[in-house]
């Protein structure tokens, strides 16, 4: 039982350096964000569940069940209001970008995105900038 | 459905009571209990769309957890290594899922899969607009989390 604990905590906390290490190492805001979400939401659940098996008790365990609940709702919210906000404002894309079917969406003004159709004959390059 | 799953906790609460024992595992041992008598007491009348959707949603939480996973140690071999090994992109993703309540769960469930993040719904709610780290072949991805993730997703809330 000792263990297991001890390897889940272990693994949790591994989980939340790796994220850690990626926040320097990523080359870009996006790359950043996605990494640091995920990993440390993984890790704190590792913790977390680590906790519930030490102290085996159902109030504890209640606890750890309502923190991972509602740390799975709310922290891909955030991600996708910070995304969604580096985006608008112009943070620029990493070089090795193959892909961004975003550009241009954008209604400047009203901030209203258009989904323009289903068309995929019309890729965009390989971009640098926005 | 809704009635069928408050009987089952009704047996659950039952079981918790004459055992007199309020522990994590004896709570879920009663309720998959209790989901046995009810499936044995209703599998010739009335609808058995509980009794399905029960396996389905333990299984594709199954499946969504080892997929993160995966997913992280993925992610965590390729930031310890020197080498970049990403590819990263914005994918145009169409909906298969119409009203919000659903978008809501499939963003949220394709954001915490890591690699990929939802940037943000078309306003009119047809579009969802993805970064995705790992991106090989566009119409491969958007295949893949349409076969994986949405179908199975809708077939459990509709």
């Amino acid at each position: 039982m000792d263990i297991i604990i001890m390897a889940m905590t272990s693994i949790g906390t591994l989980f939340i350096l790796i994220a850690a290490v990626g926040l320097i190492r990523m080359p870009d805001f996006f790359l950043r964000l996605s990494v640091t979400i995920k990993a440390a939401t993984l890790g704190l659940g590792f913790i977390m569940g680590g906790t519930a098996l030490y102290f085996l008790e159902f109030s504890v365990t209640a606890k750890v069940t309502a923190i991972i609940f509602f740390l799975l709702i709310t922290a891909p919210v955030s991600g996708h209001m910070i995304g969604r906000t580096a985006y608008f404002t112009g943070m620029k894309l990493w070089k090795g970008t193959i892909l961004d079917e975003l550009k241009g969406k954008y209604d400047r003004k009203t901030h209203s995105l258009t989904s323009d159709g289903d068309d995929p004959s019309e890729r965009t390059p390989p971009v640098d900038e926005l | 459905m809704i009635r069928q799953f408050m009987l089952n906790l009704m047996l659950t609460f039952v079981w918790v009571a004459l055992t007199g024992d309020l522990s994590f595992v004896n709570f879920w041992f009663g309720f998959a209990l209790g989901f046995f008598i009810l499936y044995i007491k209703e599998k010739n009348d009335g609808d058995v769309r509980y009794f399905v959707r029960v396996p389905k949603i333990i299984g594709f939480l199954l499946y969504f957890f080892y997929e993160m996973i995966k997913a992280n140690l993925q992610v965590a071999y390729d930031l310890i290594t020197p080498k970049f090994f990403m590819k990263p992109g914005i994918v145009k993703y169409p909906l298969s899922a119409r009203n919000e309540f659903e978008i809501t769960m499939l963003s949220n469930i394709i954001s915490l899969t890591p690699g990929t993040l939802i940037l943000d719904v078309s306003a009119d709610n047809t579009v969802l607009y993805i970064h995705v780290m790992y991106l090989k072949d566009r119409d491969k991805f958007v295949r893949r989390t349409k076969e994986k993730i949405e179908n199975r997703l809708l077939e459990i809330l509709r």
